[in-house]
Formats: structure tokens, C-alpha cells, sequence
């Protein structure tokens, strides 16, 4: 999916690229922020960098006129929390007067199978809500990947977004800048909202979005050393980063671990409709070997809120034996098992998988159906 | 009968000398398919699972008279993988490989507009005619020949539902997995349209997921041109948005689009029955086979 750069990030990326930025700093403490606002000159803006929309509305952003009210906000902002991720740094930065907000952004459009520009002017909010409530705002250019952007297709963009004329040659020269970026930098979306419009007719991105795509980061070295610094979260969905896993954190009690994205979905909606609530999305992927699985357990363990565990393999390239193997690892280390874990296994040597498996360890269900049953059941016991 | 693949098709594995090729390609054969050639540049002329490699596809096709191709080229190379297979005219070019850039697959989207060559995938299981042959990695011996079409987004989902079939006693005329990555070649309407015209194909399986409209626009062609009764599956219904469940393809976006509850609504409305579980599949199958 995608790896999504900070703002700071994308705004060296665009910059460097010639797109016009305010000037800022970075700066993690209240001296820090301080000395970058002193540099850029009052009046500035404090700006949270974590990986969420809406900060401004949370209270991540800040206008400042002067050293006392650069203090407060950088005081409050540092090390709150917002909606979940912790601000370690903010951006300072030059406050621009603005005339106009405008919207440019590029993405991939699935169901066209091909990349989009878009163009607004009615930048400076959630460009999703617009999207929904005035499509007709947002120009719309589809672009054929084998032959780039025409300038035309650029032109055509900003001219149908109905933006002034005094400033459509630069916008359109943004647009094109941000589309070869998004091509060489292997993005899955790049966008500046609001791209603002001076009362000299200048144009200047105040915010930047750039995800990339995280299948190409091999070929993005430079883009691949900012992840390290890019990567917050959730502690649990952290370490499952470090497993190498695909696992999304939820809020009920019935753990799940399976292989395969459509089928840990089909377990997870299951255990909801047999009246349990899903504590999380883990995938161990194809082919996944004995340590693998015992880590997934780790995993799933280690989730405070998790009162049951429902395991389901249908091996295709992953083996039953390897699978029992695992789970016999990571439950045999335990004199008392933690949790509750029902064991389905089925496909690729699960029969060799069903000899190896210590049964006394584990509840076996034949069905897929069943085995999620028992561990809503046993999640329910545990509340009770 | 069966529709794409059967035990005539003639088929070359790109990416044979490497560990899952050649793995693979060998429970190919041992299932009877019939593989003629491998295709890896730099190792012409050397043999690997019991088939001699070709440089290109093109000299695979020369000597051997290959029409298919399974590709199992890693990530970074995989699209220019594809782009071989369809410039060299195949019928079908089945991508196995995970995790090819989104960019890539946008080129050879536009590539795919302008040649006959089928493909599959990339990011899935690949496809099956029970007793005939299979293209991937799908584990064979779930499998019985029969009577009923499926079509899938997700890999081990198809073996659940499979095995809820065989279980029964309902065979399948051909499994598809159609991938779970946002551009992928062969989708859910075509897939329909194939087994809508197979005359075997009695009825038709249809696994969906959350992410994208591909099953609304399937719904929409169901409802005009599909006669062959049709019963769906939608994995996803409890995930929340904004969080990818797996498949770079399964996500509800933040305005809601992509949601099971579309989905489904979508394909009742076409006269699809959708099932709460993989069983409840299986039970609307055997009453339309009855």
C-alpha cells in the first residue's frame, strides 16, 4: 500500500523540484521552535507532524504573532496526542496571506486503471467532502501512462477548474511538476491542499501530501530511508511491522490469525456474525514456516484485550505441519496457555499437521464455521 | 468443457530456475498440466523441472509452441515479465507475483487495450479445470470436476468455498482467481462473460471483498446479461475504514466507497443471493443444482 512521507518530507521533495514552499524549520522542543521562528520572522505557523488528516481541527496547528504565544503553542503541541499518533516534531513556518486556496493533487484512479490531476478551487478543506458534495469543483484530466502528462492535459485542468487567469500558467506548471513527481517518485498520491494564491499572484503550496507506493520503495532508496522516520502508530501494529505481518488492530476480544487477506476478512466478519467482536486482522501470508506462525501467536498474545484466539489455515503453498509445528512452539514455552486457541487446519498436509499438533494444548475444530463458534464462545466465557 | 485453460493448453513458466517457479511448475505437471518450456533470460539452453528453458518466451513459443504463460518473476521484474508475454502474442499470461508497483500495472493496463493476449492477475492463485490442468499455485487435490464456475479476488477464500463445494459432492468446471490488487487484468465481468458462454457451467460462484466497485459493476452486468444463476460471497463486511485488510486492493475509503454493504446490496438487487458464511454459499449452489 503506501508509505506516506510527513509534511515536512514531501515539502523538501516538492521544493527541490521547484514547486514554491513557505519557509520553514523543523524542530522537536520549545526552544527549538523558538529560534526557527525568530529565523523565519512572526508571523508563523506551528504545525503537528503526524500522519492524520485534520490536524488544524484537533489543535495541531497554530498561528503565532510573537515569541510568548510561540512558547504556549509549541508547549501544548509537542508531546500531545492527536487521534492517536504522538507529535514528536513540528514544522515553523513562514504564515502566508492568501487570496485564494486552491487544490492540485494526483492519484491513481483503480477503476480507470490509470493515473488522474486534479484540480479545484475549493482548496483548504477536506477535498473528500468537495468530492462528495460538488464533484462538478474538481477538474478531473485522466492521464495515459505510456505518453505522461500533456500540456495541454494541465492546461485543460486548471482552465475547467475555473481557476483566475492571472495565476493558471503557474498552477498549470505545479500540476505538471507534481505529476512527474508523482511518476519518478513511484508515488500513489501527491497533492498539495491548499495550494495558495497570493495578492501578488504568486502561488505557494502551504501543505503537501506525498504516499508512495510501498511495492516500489525498492527502487526509491532515498524515499525508503525517510519510512524509518515516518513510521508511527499503534505499539502493537509496530511490532507487527517488524514481523513482517499484515495486521490491522481492532477493538473486540476474539483474536484471529489465518492466511490470505479474503479469507482472515471471512474469519473476521464470521466471528461478528456468530456474535463476537474481531480484536484484530492478522495475515501470516503464503507459505509461512514454524517461526512465523509462532510469532503471530506473540503477537496476538500480547494484545491485552484479545480473550480468545481462533486460528485458521487453508494451505495452499502454506503447510498444516509447519503450521501445528508453530503453534506447538509458541504454546509449549508457557506452563499455563494464556489464552484460549481454537485450531483449524485444513488444505496442504493437514493431516501431517493434525499428528504433530499437541491437542492438549489447543481446542481442534474441523470447520471453519465451528472453530470461530468455540472462540466467541470461550472470548464470552472470559468476559463473564 | 471449462473455459481459459484444459488439458490441450501448452503452457511456459517465466520464472522457472527460480525457487517458487520451479516448485511450482513441477506440481503443475504432476497434476497433468501440460507444461512445454521455461523462460528466463541467461539460462537458455539449461532444463528445469523436466522442461527445457528458453532465454525468451518468444524462442519458447518458436520451439515449443507454448500459447500460455504463468509468470513467477519477482516484483521489481514482473511487469516487464508481463509486457513479454503480451507482445509475444499468448492466449493467456497468468501473474502469479506479489507486490508488482502500482505504476507498472498502469502501463501494462494501457498495453492490455491493444492486444488479444488474456491476463490473469498478477496477485493471485491463478486458475484450474479440475482433471484438465492448473495455472499457479492452487492446491489441486481440493478440487473435483463439475458443473459450477467460480471467481475470486482472494486465493485461500477460493479453497474455502471450493472445499465447502467438494464436500458436497459439486464439482467446478474452472476456478479463477482474479487477484486482489487495485489494476489487475482479467476482472469479475469477464470472467462472467466466460462462464455465461461455457455450456458446462451451470451455475456460478462470485468471491468478493471489500475496495473498489469491481462487484457493483459485476452486479450491473449480471443483471443484463448473465442467465447462469449466480451466488456471492463478500469478505470484509467488519472492516472499518481507512485500514487495509491485506490486499492492496481492500480498503473502504474515507467517503465510504468500496463498502460490503454496497456490494452486497449491489448484487441482491441483480437477483444474487450473497451468503453470511462460506456453508450459506454452498447451500444456494446445491439448491440451484437441484
Amino acid at each position: 500500500m503506501a508509505m506516506k512521507l510527513h509534511e515536512y518530507q514531501a515539502k523538501d521533495v516538492f521544493a527541490d523540484a521547484g514547486i514554491p514552499t513557505p519557509a520553514s524549520a523543523l524542530a522537536s522542543d520549545v526552544d527549538g521552535v523558538v529560534a526557527a521562528a525568530e529565523e523565519i520572522g512572526y508571523p508563523v505557523a506551528i504545525k503537528a507532524q503526524v500522519q492524520v488528516g485534520g490536524r488544524g481541527k484537533a489543535g495541531g496547528i497554530e498561528l503565532v504573532d510573537d515569541e510568548d504565544e510561540a512558547r504556549e503553542a509549541a508547549d501544548t503541541i509537542l508531546g500531545m496526542d492527536l487521534k492517536g499518533y504522538h507529535v514528536g516534531q513540528v514544522l515553523v513556518e513562514e504564515a502566508v496571506d492568501f487570496t485564494d486556496e486552491l487544490y492540485v493533487g494526483i492519484t491513481m484512479d483503480r477503476g480507470a486503471g490509470k493515473p488522474v490531476a486534479m484540480v479545484s478551487t475549493k482548496g483548504g478543506v477536506d477535498i473528500e467532502e468537495v468530492a462528495e458534495e460538488d464533484p462538478d469543483a474538481i477538474a478531473q484530466e485522466h492521464i495515459d501512462p505510456s505518453f505522461g502528462m500533456h500540456p495541454y492535459q494541465a492546461r485543460k485542468a486548471v482552465y475547467d477548474a475555473g481557476v483566475d487567469s492571472a495565476v493558471a500558467r503557474d498552477v498549470s506548471s505545479v500540476l505538471t511538476t507534481l505529476y512527474d513527481l508523482w511518476t519518478s517518485r513511484d508515488g500513489s498520491d501527491a497533492e498539495i491542499n491548499p495550494l495558495m494564491v497570493t495578492d501578488d499572484d504568486e502561488v505557494i503550496a502551504a501543505d503537501a501530501v506525498m504516499n508512495i507506493d510501498e511495492d516500489a520503495l525498492f527502487r526509491q532508496p532515498e524515499l525508503a530511508e525517510m519510512e524509518e522516520e515516518a513510521a508511527s502508530g499503534d505499539e502493537l501494529e509496530q511490532k507487527a511491522d517488524e514481523y513482517d505481518f499484515d495486521y490491522v488492530r481492532l477493538e473486540g476480544n476474539t483474536g484471529i490469525i489465518g492466511n490470505g487477506a479474503g479469507l482472515v476478512m471471512t474469519t473476521l466478519d464470521l466471528v461478528d456474525h456468530y456474535g463476537g467482536e474481531p480484536a484484530n486482522f492478522l495475515d501470516v501470508g503464503g507459505g509461512a514456516k514454524a517461526d512465523r506462525i509462532a510469532n503471530a501467536l506473540d503477537m496476538v498474545f500480547s494484545d491485552d484485550n484479545v480473550d480468545s484466539v481462533v486460528f485458521n489455515i487453508f494451505g495452499g503453498i502454506t503447510r498444516g505441519d509447519e503450521v501445528a509445528k508453530g503453534i506447538n512452539e509458541a504454546l509449549e514455552q508457557f506452563d499455563e496457555i494464556p489464552k484460549p486457541v481454537v485450531v483449524r487446519l485444513a488444505g496442504t498436509n493437514w493431516e501431517e499437521g493434525m499428528e504433530i499438533l499437541n491437542e492438549d494444548l489447543v481446542t481442534v475444530e474441523q470447520t471453519l464455521e465451528d472453530a470461530v463458534q468455540r472462540a466467541v464462545e470461550y472470548a464470552a466465557e472470559v468476559e463473564a | 468443457m471449462s473455459v481459459l485453460v484444459d488439458d490441450e493448453t501448452r503452457v511456459v513458466v517465466q520464472g522457472i530456475t527460480g525457487g517458487e517457479g520451479k516448485f511450482h511448475a513441477e506440481q503443475m505437471i504432476e497434476y497433468g498440466t501440460n507444461v512445454v518450456a521455461g523462460a528466463v533470460p541467461g539460462k537458455g539452453g539449461q532444463e528445469a523441472a523436466g522442461v527445457p528453458v528458453y532465454d525468451t518466451v518468444d524462442e519458447a513459443v518458436e520451439a515449443e509452441d507454448a500459447d500460455t504463460s504463468v509468470i513467477f518473476v519477482p516484483p521489481a521484474f514482473a511487469g516487464d515479465a508481463i509486457f513479454e508475454a503480451l507482445d509475444t502474442d499468448l492466449e493467456l499470461a497468468v501473474a502469479i507475483t506479489e507486490g508488482i508497483p502500482t505504476q507498472d500495472m498502469a502501463r501494462v493496463n494501457k498495453r492490455l487495450t491493444e492486444t488479444d493476449t488474456r491476463l490473469i492477475g498478477p496477485n493471485c492463485p491463478g486458475l484450474i479445470t479440475p482433471g484438465e490442468a492448473k495455472l499457479g499455485i492452487l492446491p489441486g487435490n481440493i478440487f473435483a470436476d463439475g458443473n459450477v464456475g467460480l471467481v475470486s479476488r482472494s486465493g485461500t477464500l477460493t479453497y474455502q468455498v471450493v472445499d465447502n463445494l467438494t464436500n458436497r459432492g459439486i464439482g467446478q468446471t474452472t476456478a479463477i482467481g482474479i487477484g486482489g490488487d487495485p489494476i489487475i487484468g482479467t476482472d469479475f465481468v469477464d470472467a462472467l462473460e466466460l462462464f455465461e458462454n461455457d455450456d458446462e457451467t451451470e451455475a456460478i460462484v462470485m468471491c468478493g471483498e471489500i475496495g473498489g466497485e469491481d462487484e457493483e459493476e459485476a452486479a450491473a452486468f449480471i443483471d443484463e446479461h448473465v442467465d447462469t444463476p449466480v451466488a456471492g460471497f463478500i469478505a470484509g463486511r467488519t472492516a472499518p475504514p481507512g485500514k487495509r485488510m491485506g490486499h492492496a486492493g481492500a480498503i473502504v475509503s474515507g467517503s465510504g466507497t468500496g463498502t460490503a454493504e454496497s456490494k452486497i446490496s449491489a448484487l441482491n438487487d441483480a437477483g444474487v443471493p450473497v451468503g453470511d458464511t462460506p456453508e450459506e454459499v454452498a447451500d444456494h449452489i446445491e439448491e440451484f443444482l437441484s
